[in-house]
């Protein structure tokens, strides 16, 4: 016992010895396991979070929304075999007046029972009383909306509902698992204060909508076992003389995808990230135990004379390592668990639950820790095997002298014009090569996690400057509350301030290939669009001619279909036709599956006339309030999109994360270069100490020492940060291939010349700070052992 | 030899080793002149190596001058010494110290590079014998051949004095007799001021003076008559 507390003490005392390569490694493997405990403990808990609200507060499996059905249809759903449970509702669009605010706001309303009673997508209610019978006008508000507004039971909001002004008295404050995530129509990121959700009694919104007796949307669950896909052509089919839009099912529900979009962003990180740091460090720990090993071999010797077994040789230097990956491992959970509460707490901000909170899962932890042990592990075993499996003789002797030989730079004759000292660099990394890469890898990695966390505010900043800047010119753009004749655009014509309006056909559709089919809105654009023109990523104008479809690439990879190829549309509106249509083009588009037609091909598909269900306007900047006001006061408008309030949203939300992510991916970066040039910096100042210090003692000046010990590495580093670039674009279109090139999203791969300055300038300034830290170590340098000392 | 290379007076050495005193030179005053070849004799822990460490300027006295010509080595301005190692100093230590990745040839460029009127490194490698094997790296000589190495590159810069820290003690008797010769040669056909430290008495009879260190302190001097060429000793 004795003698095994003593190795204990040779462990405690090599850990100190070597403190600033175990901080180093640590510190590298703490950032990994951080970067693992976050991402997996958030999915973990957003996963956990989404079941129990889901299955406690019944959020339905199958939606379809219609023009209006009596409510005898919904017994006849409820026939429909698999299906389980159904609730008929009235789902409508509305446009609001807020106190206190100019321009008008979304909302959509939805009808819920007149009673409390159990429902699909049931209501959680934050504060405040549910609906009173009778009780006319009182609605329950979304908590978004009522948070942005300060609402507040008792105060009440000016909505236009079916032509009229109403008031809306607010009594609750509610949450739906229907709305986790809450995006009002043309928005692309949530904005409460300009998107609501409100759920009024159902025979009171019946009365103020025309709809007693009838109802125009249907959720449904699904019985265990059913196949959806069945259930929903069955539903398809009794909706469709109602004017049914196409029954989808979560797959398709927005909220739903939008948080499985996150989890799978989240996946990403738990992969990526982790590997890069993990294996950085796996190669830190084999350089420092493969040299502590080196320098202990008659340490080792003697231990193995006096007895000791190879296991329990193999084991001290197993405990080292041990004791750096608990260190890491200690240090990784601590700043994943905070760092797990900065984005639970962010994530708070988007989606929207009854409780979600952040709590540490021991299974995350349990596993970080092994993963990192399996890094450690597969970065040290055969070095630490080889050193156990020693013959005491031969550890005994020292390590065989350093054979050196020409390099291939040397052989082409090119050594000529090389200082010694030059070539003493060029052989040291030619001996080591393997080492060199890897040291110039990790180097590199530093690099392109940088350019890896820089780039998406690159490609965002590309696509809201490309849409928002180039392609859409529009200041508003309006929905009318049903497909309305052209005429109507004289009306927003003579709206205060309007200078230009161009009309919006809109119609929600099937497309179908064979059997595969999406629900997209085939968007009708007038021929020569000059205020929302139709353009790809990289702004070029894609023209929509007279005839055929302009598809979204992404839709066409989904539908299997290319330019030529003719596509079955099948109309979710009135009389439902269905018609055939060729692709004439395709779109390299950032976000959504849309297919896009000219407005009077459209039209002439719909077998209509002029009929448009929307327009875009552009106005007088002057006369913006007014104009907001009139539109308010509008009864055919259900929609309203202010463009500046989207940009400025944007910039309001995520500019501000983006921002911490860039930090966070800077720390991240600069403990690699940390990591990477210290160890190799002290490895080499430890196995070239003598060299140095013999120089030194030859007359070479510190400076010139330092230069020979670093230069080596100022080399790889300057070798690594274009590679790291490189890395970094090819990790960065990677990363867009695996999780930003979604159905809602579509990244496109932008890095800015800024970015690769800024990675180049962060690594280049971690090296260099670190290259001096080192060098200082120069100083101690014993001269006069150095002449008394075998190698 | 009149004229006094080095002049020490009084030179006192202690340092600590953990937590002991240790007294490595107790006053010591010592002339080395122009182009003479010194052997400093002594026994382990006698002060010889802290006292040549002193005249090459690795180490500075803790009371005690010494002056090389005119320059105080005792001033511990680091850059100083540095400067004075590399203009007029040739080193010659125990375990050769070649860099391993530099040729013979390299490893003696290493120093004429940076010497003001160095001789060329083949000149120097063939002062030493080893003309024919100036492109082999250190772990392909014996070792003889690596101190004869580290003799040219200690003489090559044309040094003002060489000093040797027990030059053969890592050499059998053949091989330290031939690197003794190459010294000899050095001392004689460039007229550079030599110091040889070692334990080995024979050795001293080579030299014009002999200077014995124990304890500390100098114990006697012996100037040669006549010297004894290396390549007669025999140990």
């Amino acid at each position: 016992m004795v003698s095994a507390s003593a190795l204990n003490r040779k462990v405690l005392r090599d850990l100190r010895g070597q403190w600033g390569q175990v901080a180093a490694i640590a510190l590298v493997l703490g950032c990994g396991v951080a970067a693992f405990v976050m991402a997996a403990n958030t999915i973990g808990a957003l996963r956990r979070t989404q079941q129990e609200y889901y299955d406690r507060y019944r959020f339905a499996h199958a939606f379809a929304h219609l023009k209006r059905a009596p409510e005898s249809l919904v017994g006849r759903v409820a026939a429909i075999p698999g299906v389980s449970q159904v609730q008929a509702r009235i789902v409508v669009p509305a446009t609001l007046d807020v106190p206190g605010m100019v321009e008008p706001a979304s909302a959509r309303l939805i009808s819920v029972p007149d009673r409390p009673a159990p429902m699909l997508n049931g209501l959680f209610l934050r504060t405040g009383r549910y609906l009173e019978v009778g009780n006319r006008g009182e609605v329950l508000v979304s908590e978004g909306f009522a948070r942005a507004h300060r609402l507040e039971p008792g105060d009440s909001v000016t909505a236009i509902l079916n032509g009229r002004k109403h008031r809306l008295r607010v009594v609750g404050v509610a949450l739906s698992p229907e709305y986790v995530y809450q995006l009002g129509p043309g928005q692309i990121l949530p904005d409460d204060r300009r998107f609501g959700v409100f759920w009024m009694g159902h025979t009171d919104m019946a009365g103020v909508f025309d709809l007693k007796g009838a109802f125009n949307d249907l959720t449904l669950t699904l019985a265990p076992g059913a196949s959806e896909p069945e259930v929903l052509r069955q539903l398809d089919d009794l909706t469709a003389r109602y004017g049914g839009q196409g029954a989808y099912g979560r797959r398709d529900q927005q909220s739903h995808q939008f948080l499985e979009n996150e989890l799978n962003e989240l996946r990403g990180t738990a992969l990526v990230a982790p590997s890069i740091f993990l294996g950085v460090a796996a190669f830190l720990l084999n350089v420092v135990i493969g040299r502590t090993v080196g320098t202990q071999r008659e340490q080792i010797a003697a231990l193995k004379a006096f007895g000791y077994t190879r296991w329990e040789i193999a084991r001290h230097y197993l405990k080292f390592v041990g004791a750096i990956v608990l260190v890491g491992a200690v240090l990784g959970v601590s700043a994943g668990a905070w760092l797990g509460r900065e984005v639970t707490a962010l994530y708070t901000a988007f989606f929207r639950f009854p409780v979600f909170d952040f709590a540490l899962d021991p299974l995350v932890v349990v596993l970080a820790v092994g993963i990192s042990v399996a890094a450690a592990v597969l970065g040290t075993l055969t070095t630490v095997l080889r050193a156990a499996a020693l013959p005491p003789a031969e550890a005994m002797k020292p390590e065989a002298p350093v054979a050196h030989s020409r390099t291939l730079l040397e052989r082409l004759g090119l050594y000529r014009f090389l200082s010694p000292a030059v070539r003493m660099m060029v052989r040291q990394m030619g001996r080591r090569k393997v080492k060199t890469v890897l040291t110039a890898v990790g180097i590199a990695l530093a690099v392109a996690v940088v350019v890896l966390g820089s780039f998406p505010k690159n490609a965002i900043d590309h696509v809201m400057e490309t849409q928002f800047g180039v392609a859409q010119r529009q200041d508003v753009s309006v929905s009318f509350v049903e497909p309305t004749a052209h005429g109507a655009l004289h009306e927003l014509e003579h709206l205060p301030g309007v200078t230009r309006v161009e009309p919006v056909r809109s119609v929600a559709v099937r497309l179908r290939s064979g059997n595969r089919s999406r629900r997209v809105a085939l968007t009708g654009v007038p021929a020569a669009a000059a205020l929302v023109r139709v353009m790809d990523v990289r702004a070029r104008p894609v023209p929509v001619p007279a005839d055929g479809l302009v598809l979204s690439a992404k839709l066409a990879e989904i539908l299997g279909v290319r330019p030529g190829d003719a596509l079955t549309v099948e109309v979710l509106e009135e009389g439902r036709p269905v018609r055939v249509a060729g692709v004439s083009g395709l779109l390299d588009d950032f976000s959504g599956t849309t297919a896009y037609m000219d407005l009077a091909a459209v039209n002439r598909l719909m077998r209509e006339g002029d009929v448009i269900t929307g327009a875009h306007l552009r106005a007088d900047p002057a006369r913006r309030a007014e104009l907001y006001a009139a539109v308010k006061n509008t009864p055919r408008i259900s929609g309203v999109n202010i463009k500046r309030d989207v940009v400025d949203s944007y910039h309001k939300t995520i500019g501000e994360n983006v921002l911490k992510m860039r930090l966070f991916n800077v720390f991240f970066a600069a403990v690699i270069a940390f990591g990477v040039v210290y160890n190799s910096g002290r490895i080499a100042l430890a196995e070239r100490g003598r060299e140095l210090a013999t120089l030194r003692v030859l007359g070479f000046t510190r400076g010139e020492v330092a230069g020979i010990l670093l230069g080596e590495l100022a080399v790889l580093t300057l070798i690594a940060v274009p590679v790291g670039l490189a890395l970094g674009y090819g990790l960065a279109y990677a990363l867009i291939r695996i999780a930003f090139d979604t159905e809602l999203f579509r990244l496109p791969l932008v890095v800015s010349s800024a970015t690769y300055g800024f990675a180049a300038a962060v690594t280049l300034a971690s090296a260099l700070l670190t290259a001096w830290v080192v060098g200082r170590r120069l100083t101690e340098l014993d001269m006069v052992a150095v002449l008394k000392s075998r190698e | 030899m009149t004229q006094a290379v080095f002049r020490a007076r009084r030179l006192t050495k202690r340092y600590r080793m953990g937590d002991v005193e240790v007294h490595a030179l107790r006053g010591v005053d010592l002339d080395l002149y122009a182009g003479e070849f010194v052997v400093l004799l002594g026994a382990s822990g006698s002060g010889k190596s802290t006292l040549l460490n002193i005249l090459g300027g690795l180490d500075t006295p803790t009371e005690g001058s010494v002056f090389y010509g005119t320059d105080d080595l005792t001033c511990g301005d680091e850059r100083r010494l540095t400067r004075y190692r590399r203009e007029h100093v040739g080193f010659v230590f125990q375990f050769y110290n070649l860099i391993p990745s530099l040729t013979a040839r390299e490893n003696v460029a290493l120093v004429t590079e940076i010497a003001r009127a160095p001789m060329p490194p083949e000149e120097a490698l063939g002062l030493v014998g080893l003309a024919d094997r100036m492109d082999r790296f250190p772990s392909q000589l014996s070792g003889g051949e690596q101190q004869r190495v580290a003799i040219a590159r200690a003489v090559a810069k044309r040094p003002d004095v060489l000093l040797c820290d027990e030059p053969t003690g890592a050499l059998d008797v053949t091989t330290g007799v031939l690197v003794l010769e190459v010294i000899e040669k050095v001392n004689r056909e460039l007229g550079t001021t030599t110091a040889v430290i070692t334990h080995n008495a024979v050795i001293a009879d080579m030299a014009d003076r002999v200077i014995s260190l124990r304890d500390g302190r100098i114990a006697g001097v012996k100037v040669n008559a006549t010297k004894v060429p290396a390549r007669e000793l025999k140990w």
